[in-house]
């Protein structure tokens, strides 16, 4: 049955990969570097990477990479920090991070902190504890972490720390499971999870378990199985998991 | 988007979406020729208008109307600026439209406004629909603070209009975050109306329950709830909680095990095989600044300043706990003299909270050192104090020499104003009626906890300890899917009571079998078989230096770190889960003796403490690599890394590793090679 299931997921994501002219696919066309991000660790997780061509994906995501170090969403796109981390993982996971040059996309990333310690999207300046998770990240994945002020880093995130132990997108943000597990990551990564008061955080976070047993992002709000990965990912980064129900 | 099922589409909305998405990639395709080739023409304007109608999430379309705006921005017609800025509006009231939660939308309003342009009304009313479409939308309200702050609207105001959404409907969780966030700054700043905390927060306490009464499995009002508890009974300024060695203490060092002793006393401790002797500091919260300006070690025996360390698994400069070791080796001490040493903590500024907040009250504690015999080198061969965990080995202990109950130390601790412990006292009444309704026994457990926390210690007010663990053991059962979180709680409960006081210690006291004397270096605290899934209590504990944990649940040691003084713990028969876990040990520079047997290292794909523990990975370490390679030779490092990580560092003498999925034969010769001084191994000489 375990085998059946794997072999539909896939199908589903190879074939979303080829169909690129459906709408959803337009629609999305912007953020296909995202897209590339997920659907080929999904496939490396399924066991099947070697159905993709390699090449070609690399050769796109080059395509995507601009003067100024940063990777745009797609061809013809303007560069964001959501994607140039999505390109480093994915030629990381292909193992080609060779292929580009490290440290002008660590440049890009550099210019994009604030004297606050935030980060911007792109040179706009719209500020989100998304861009430092993923300023950190992305940069720790290139070993060049210490060319941000990782003290200014993580005193912005802190001061994005609400009244329940969670995180919002700006200082006084309501917390949310996506903004949380970006905080909690990039708190992680930085060693510097004491910041953050785990129990009452462990305990909000499980109480996104609803009666059916799915998990939503914040009170009173629907389930949704994307809610699953950042609130357990959170849970787990700062072991509380166990006060999760396994069911 | 969430909670919607996904459908197979029908052959007619097949052709029609195949349409749309011909449609929208000429659009897209033409938008970014444009883009690339920088033109701003009206034409181009309207295209990209109107892809951004369509897909709101096409963020270089924004970019682009950001440089065209620039582009066409003339210097000396304002006129025409305004409606340049007014037709940007527009395009985005349209595009949230279509999709009110996008992000890139949102923020070109942001950008624009920022140049200086529309009226506050207009953005409050925009406001105002939205708040009316979903009361929920975080970006409406991010967007909410962004305006009320740029054009200075007052937290007062803003806290009012927190009060009408409540109105409208109390569950609305955004509402209630926003206020706690007003609240928060109001406090912060002592405005006019908000200096007096209690009387605020009595108000807020009835303001609450209008929503928590209603339908208690509405969340909105009870994480509020939880959040005014907190505001009532935290202390802002740090505070000492306790020390090792305590105030009025006599200290005996003892060079080798020898000599008389002077019966079971927490007070008047005997450290053997040592010629350090480590002075510990226990704050109520993390803090940083402690060093020799702040705490001022006054003594005959000290001739240079002492370097203060933070207790940090992190490897950060804030902790909890703080540790000095006096080199009494060093000194030129007389033998049997009694030397008084004299700690003054917090005379001077510069002991911090991480909110900024100084130390309390300045303290004082003055404690007596004494050296029996000379410290001398151990014998090579020799083994560690204990070498058995065995019941047999230990034998009750039946009394302390001391006759003060309290075991906590007499630190000076600010009488708390009566208006705490009136505001939880009258909120437990409403609590009291509890049905099976799971959040409203939480609530009293909590209230009960916070109650007892504001009694003074010398009240002889009957505490609810019992009452509180009764209630968790209930929740257990009424939660289910939640009981480890109520089983963590009660164990953090139970070990208060235990370590509250020498009567309820006693019980748990035990002297080790070869001793010879009566003093604490072999007096043993023996915690097993007590269902204890979390460790606690650290700051009544850190007189102990022999500890047995096992046949408990534990799968972590947070804060054991504090502990300075163990050298023998038995942690067998638990959960622990991953050598992460034994992060807190590296800290642990007398432990000699460890037993981990029977654990599940080496069980799990997932590390759940590996953030938590100072490494290369949390970047907080520098990881000997070398040495590493060199001792792990052909073994598999993935598997041995994280052992090596903690145990480089130790110094021990006995350990015990049998009974985990890790402990092959290689792994135990990689650990005899990592621990030099080893000289047995799961209870074989080496």
């Amino acid at each position: 049955m375990g085998e059946l299931v794997a072999e539909k997921r896939l199908r589903y994501i190879l074939s979303i990969e080829k169909k690129k002219d459906s709408f959803e696919s337009v629609v999305m066309e912007h953020l296909r570097m995202n897209g590339a991000y997920w659907g080929l660790t999904t496939l490396d997780l399924l066991g099947k990477l070697d159905t993709v061509d390699v090449d070609e994906v690399v050769s796109w995501i080059i395509s995507c990479h601009h003067h100024d170090g940063g990777f745009a969403g797609n061809v013809g796109h303007d560069p964001h920090i959501l994607y140039t981390l999505s390109a480093v993982q994915v030629l990381a996971l292909f193992n080609k991070l060779h292929l580009i040059d490290a440290d002008k996309v660590t440049n890009y990333i550099v210019s994009l902190q604030n004297e606050d310690g935030s980060f911007s999207g792109d040179i706009w300046g719209e500020v989100d504890t998304r861009f430092s998770y993923i300023a950190i990240c992305c940069l720790s994945i290139l070993r060049r972490l210490d060319r941000i002020n990782v003290e200014n880093a993580v005193k912005y995130i802190i001061s994005c720390k609400n009244m329940d132990g969670g995180f919002g997108c700006t200082p006084g943000g309501e917390s949310h499971a996506g903004q949380i597990f970006c905080c909690v990551g990039a708190l992680a990564i930085t060693g510097s999870l004491d910041l953050v008061d785990k129990d009452l955080l462990g305990w909000w976070l499980c109480e996104r378990q609803v009666k059916s047993g799915g998990l939503n992002g914040r009170p009173e709000k629907l389930p949704d199985v994307c809610y699953s990965w950042w609130v357990l990912s959170s849970l787990i980064m700062i072991d509380r998991v166990h006060w999760i129900s396994k069911g | 988007m969430h909670g919607r099922p996904r459908k197979p589409l029908k052959e007619e909305d097949e052709s029609v979406l195949s349409a749309k998405a011909e449609k929208l990639h000429s659009l897209q395709s033409q938008f970014l020729a444009n883009h690339q080739n920088r033109i701003y023409t009206k034409e181009a304007l309207d295209l990209s208008a109107k892809l951004l109608e369509i897909n709101p999430e096409c963020y270089t379309a924004w970019n682009y109307r950001k440089l065209a705006v620039q582009h066409n921005l003339s210097e000396s017609n304002s006129d025409s600026d305004a409606s340049l800025f007014d037709q940007e509006l527009k395009v985005v009231e349209n595009a949230l439209k279509k999709n009110f939660k996008s992000y890139g939308a949102w923020h070109h309003r942001k950008w624009v406004l920022s140049k200086g342009h529309s009226s506050i009304d207009n953005e409050l009313r925009l406001l105002n629909d939205f708040q009316k479409a979903d009361a929920r939308n975080f970006h409406a309200w991010n967007y909410r603070r962004f305006v009320t702050a740029l054009m200075k609207i007052s937290d007062e105001d803003e806290l009012k209009y927190t009060e009408k959404v409540i109105g409208v409907n109390f569950s609305n969780y955004s509402a209630w975050h926003n206020r706690s966030v007003l609240l928060s700054t109001l406090f912060k700043r002592k405005a006019e109306g908000f200096s007096h905390k209690e009387k605020v927060l009595q108000e807020e306490y009835k303001y609450v329950h209008s929503a928590i009464f209603t339908d208690s499995d509405d969340q909105s009002g009870w994480f509020y709830h939880l959040w005014l508890i907190d505001q009532t009974v935290k202390n802002d300024a740090p505070l000492l909680v306790s020390s090792w060695p305590s105030h009025g203490a006599n200290i005996t060092l003892n060079g080798n095990n020898s000599l008389h002793g002077s019966g079971l006393s927490l007070l008047n401790s005997t450290l053997s095989d040592t010629k350090t002797l480590p002075v510990i500091l226990c704050f109520n919260q993390a803090v940083e600044g402690v060093n020799s300006s702040t705490v001022v070690v006054k003594s005959e025996l000290l001739k240079e300043d002492l370097v203060w360390k933070p207790l940090s698994t992190n490897n950060s400069s804030t902790a909890q706990v703080w540790v000095v070791y006096l080199n009494m080796g060093n000194m030129k001490l007389q033998l049997s003299k009694t030397y008084s040493i004299e700690i003054n903590i917090g005379h001077s500024m510069g002991i911090l909270s991480s909110n900024g907040y100084h130390y309390g009250a300045p303290s004082q504690i003055t404690f007596e050192v004494c050296v029996q015999t000379a410290y001398t080198e151990p014998v090579d061969g020799q083994r560690g104090k204990l070498t058995s965990w065995k019941d047999n080995d230990f034998r009750k202990i039946d009394h302390f020499e001391e006759s003060n109950p309290a075991v906590s130390a007499d630190h000076h601790i600010p009488t708390t104003s009566n208006w705490c412990m009136e505001a939880i006292d009258e909120e437990i009444t409403n609590f009291q009626d509890l049905s099976d309704c799971k959040i409203r026994k939480l609530t009293l457990a909590r209230l009960l906890i916070a109650l007892d926390l504001l009694s003074p210690q010398h009240d002889k007010r009957k505490n609810h300890t019992e009452e509180v663990l009764k209630l968790y053991t209930e929740l257990m059962k009424l939660d289910p899917t939640h009981s480890l979180y109520y089983k963590d709680e009660h164990s953090l409960l139970l070990l208060q009571q235990i370590t509250s006081s020498r009567e309820s210690l006693i019980p748990y006291c035990h002297y080790y079998k070869d001793a010879s004397e009566t003093n604490t270096s072999y007096v043993c605290l023996r915690l097993q078989n007590l269902s204890l899934s979390r460790m606690g209590s650290f700051e009544n504990l850190l007189w102990v230096q022999m500890l047995d944990l096992s046949h408990n649940e534990l799968r972590s040691i947070e804060g054991l770190e504090a502990m300075q003084l163990l050298s023998c713990l038995n942690l067998s028969h638990n959960k622990f889960g991953s050598f992460t876990a034994l992060g807190p040990l590296r800290l642990l520079k007398s432990l000699k003796v460890l037993n981990i047997s029977c654990n599940e290292l080496g069980s799990h794909s997932i590390d759940t403490r590996r953030y938590l523990c100072s490494s290369p990975l949390a970047h907080s370490e520098v990881f000997a690599w070398d040495r590493f390679e060199i001792l792990c030779g052909s073994y598999s490092a993935t598997k041995f890394w994280e052992a090596f990580l903690i145990f480089e560092s130790l110094n021990l003498t006995d350990l015990n590793i049998a009974g985990n999925a890790v402990a092959d034969e290689n792994f135990a010769s990689f650990i005899v090679k990592v621990l030099p001084t080893l000289k047995l191994l799961n209870d074989e000489e080496l």
